[in-house]
């Protein structure tokens, strides 16, 4: 296995599904002649040629509806937001056409469709360029959405997004992004859609959570660990759907439940995954869920007030605490 | 060397050409100097510099009236620099201090003012325009005969945004003048990338009924300052928007992190031939206002403004942590606190 960077992650990953499949190509704006962005897409103008790797005007809402249309008619597009604050330009594309396709037809056309590209509260660029957009988007059914946090998880689970036959709205971390870690070069290494990980085992509380909060996470379970708190980190990877399954064995191990996000508080993740525990296994739970989220304002650009925005360590032990009563 | 690109009698008597001239000097500084403290970190996020498109800001800005309304993109310093703001408030906003333009909770990409009707900059490509129609909608509803004008890249020509906004801005005849700094680039992607129609005068104007649609070369201040009165006049006269392409390059790359790969020297060489802040200096040492000591002086004098910026920027405050929870329309959701 070889250590590469996140960014890199995601590249092999579209790379191989292009090489194994002529029907799937990348479009967006500047993916190809100027190389990403965020360097995702390096080198695959050379690679593929401008048939597949497609520069696209400043137009997300054409150019998404664009993907959905090809999708319709039998291509596997992948489509790239710049960041994920920019598809809300596109939202009616994505929330009337590509969620509701394959209900309304009553099963005659499907999207297969991957919207992907960064999103998160990165580097002091103010309120329009740093929206979570999970939440909203896990909010409508026909939609699929994961957002991985390590680089193995970004190639595998990008493998599997390109390859389902629905809309799946890919949501990477820009803070993830030069990230490095060990990742499988089997070209059929596929972290399937919905598959929840057990990234820390521990027996006193479960920490859910995704993303970049799972590294913030293990680094709260670390310190816990130095108190003998035992921590069990669950990356959900899958947002929609939920592996429930996961979910609640660690629950039933542990009786006790902190999750951590750095979206919104409210009718955040944490919050529709709350409801579904709360449902499932209220016997089980010894203290109410406790959520760390980030605070409730708009992402100001100061670095100070930027900061003591998101969740960190020590609200994730404040909060683990507190479901402990200690 | 710089040529003399106005030969028509002035629009403007030496006082006003001096202050332009002053205020693109201002501007240059502000942004070089931005670069710099960019590089040493203390400015943060998204950094897009304006150099090399000064005179379009102020030649344009410069003839409107005080209660006329400005909004722009994300390329906001020059725009909000000429529209008057305190080169000190706008370096706190970089620095993300408490006595920023928007109390550091902006940054770069949006500046605001409200005592002078600088209704921003605009992060998310396209999404402003409409709200420059609202403003001149504004305008025209309560009878008064105020002008909006709305600032852009030629990117943002690809949005539909700018579409529907055009198309009732033409339809009402809104009193609004709509100008896209045409620099050839949106961030790395040239012009002929991104339209099929080069001549941007026929995609903006004549679709949507506007009354005029107009190119103008941005580099020379004063047939900036000319168009943009034209069209002013016309805006309050209730004959309807204009769409003004102003035909200029930026020097540096989209943002401080693009490495500007898709430019050769010999272009940017030749850019700088045609500097907007050269050539007026050129126009007015002709007309005989200005002298090497005038000239002399007056970059000193911006010097100094811009010393004095960046000392009040430095040492400013930074907001308290009780600022997360001010300035929010509804009353924050507060869980645990
Ligand atoms: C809706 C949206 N999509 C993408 C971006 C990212 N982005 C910021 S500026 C820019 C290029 C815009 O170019 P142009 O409109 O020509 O303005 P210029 O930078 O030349 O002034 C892009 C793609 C964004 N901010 N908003």
């Amino acid at each position: 296995m070889a250590v590469i960077q996140y960014r890199e992650a995601l590249n092999q990953a579209m790379s191989e599904e292009m090489e194994r499949d002529d029907r799937v190509f990348l479009m967006g704006e500047e993916v190809a002649e100027y190389q990403g962005a965020y360097k995702v897409s390096q080198g695959m103008l050379d690679r593929f040629g401008a048939r597949r790797i497609v520069d696209s005007p400043i137009s997300e809402n054409g150019f998404a509806g664009i993907g959905i249309g090809a999708a319709m008619v039998g291509l596997r597009p992948i489509i790239e937001f710049m960041t994920f604050s920019f598809s809300y330009v596109a939202f009616d594309q994505l929330v009337n056409n590509a969620a509701n396709m394959r209900y309304m037809s009553g099963g005659q056309f499907s999207v297969p469709i991957v919207f992907r590209g960064n999103s998160g509260i990165a580097g002091n660029l103010g309120a329009t360029h740093s929206h979570r957009p999970e939440a909203l988007f896990s909010h409508f059914p026909g939609l699929k959405v994961m957002m991985p946090s390590t680089p193995a998880d970004a190639k595998g689970m990008l493998k599997a997004a390109i390859r389902d036959d629905d809309p799946v709205i890919f949501i990477e971390h820009e803070n993830l992004l030069g990230d490095k870690g060990e990742v499988p070069d089997d070209p059929d290494f596929v972290v399937p859609i919905g598959q929840a990980d057990v990234k820390r085992e521990g027996s006193d509380v479960t920490i859910l959570t995704y993303s970049r909060s799972v590294m913030t996470s293990l680094k709260a379970a670390d310190k816990l660990a130095e108190e003998d708190v035992s921590v069990e980190v669950v990356d959900l990877r899958t947002l929609r759907p939920l592996d429930m399954d996961t979910i609640l064995a660690s629950i039933t191990k542990t009786n006790r439940c902190v999750f951590v996000e750095e979206d919104w508080y409210y009718c955040g993740i944490g919050a529709g995954v709350a409801d579904r525990i709360y449902r499932a296994a209220f016997d089980e739970l010894d203290a109410p869920i406790q959520r760390v989220a980030a605070k409730d304002a708009p992402i100001p650009y100061n670095r100070t007030l930027e900061l003591d925005i998101l969740p960190n360590v020590e609200r994730v032990v404040e909060a683990v605490n507190s479901v402990l009563y200690r | 060397m710089a040529h003399a690109q106005t030969e028509a009698k002035p629009i403007v008597d030496r006082e006003q050409a001096l202050d332009w001239l002053r205020q693109m000097l201002v501007i240059r500084r502000f942004e070089e100097r931005s670069a710099m403290l960019y590089q040493r970190q203390k400015i943060g996020g998204f950094c897009h510099l304006y150099s090399g498109q000064e005179a379009c800001a102020v030649g344009s800005i410069g003839v409107l009236r005080e209660d006329d309304y400005v909004i722009t993109a994300y390329r906001d310093h020059g725009h909000a620099l000429a529209r008057g703001m305190e080169p000190r408030a706008g370096m706190a906003e970089m620095l993300g201090k408490a006595s920023g333009c928007s109390k550091g909770k902006g940054g770069s990409m949006h500046f605001f003012q409200a005592n002078r009707n600088f209704m921003g900059g605009h992060a998310i490509v396209g999404s402003h325009i409409p709200l420059a129609a609202g403003m001149a909608f504004a305008s025209k509803y309560r009878g008064d005969d105020r002008v909006t004008i709305c600032f852009f890249g030629d990117g943002a020509m690809d949005q539909g945004a700018l579409h529907e906004a055009f198309n009732m801005a033409g339809l009402w005849k809104l009193p609004v003048i709509y100008v896209v700094e045409n620099n050839l680039m949106s961030m790395g992607t040239h012009l002929h990338r991104h339209s099929a129609v080069l001549d941007l005068t026929q995609r903006g104007g004549p679709p949507y009924g506007f009354s005029a649609s107009v190119a103008v070369d941005a580099n020379d201040i004063e047939a900036m300052a000319e168009t943009t009165l034209e069209a002013a006049n016309r805006a309050r006269a209730g004959e309807g928007p204009t769409f003004i392409e102003a035909k200029t390059y930026r020097y540096r790359g989209h943002s401080m992190s693009d490495p500007m790969k898709y430019r050769t020297a010999e272009e940017l060489e030749k850019a700088r031939e045609r500097d907007p802040i050269a050539l007026y200096e050129v126009v007015l040492r002709e007309r005989g206002w200005v002298d090497d000591e005038g000239l002399e002086l007056m970059q000193a004098e911006v010097k100094e403004l811009i010393d004095e910026a960046i000392a009040h920027a430095e040492e400013a405050p930074e907001p308290g942590l009780d600022e997360i929870y001010t300035d929010i329309t509804v009353s924050p959701h507060i869980p645990q606190e």
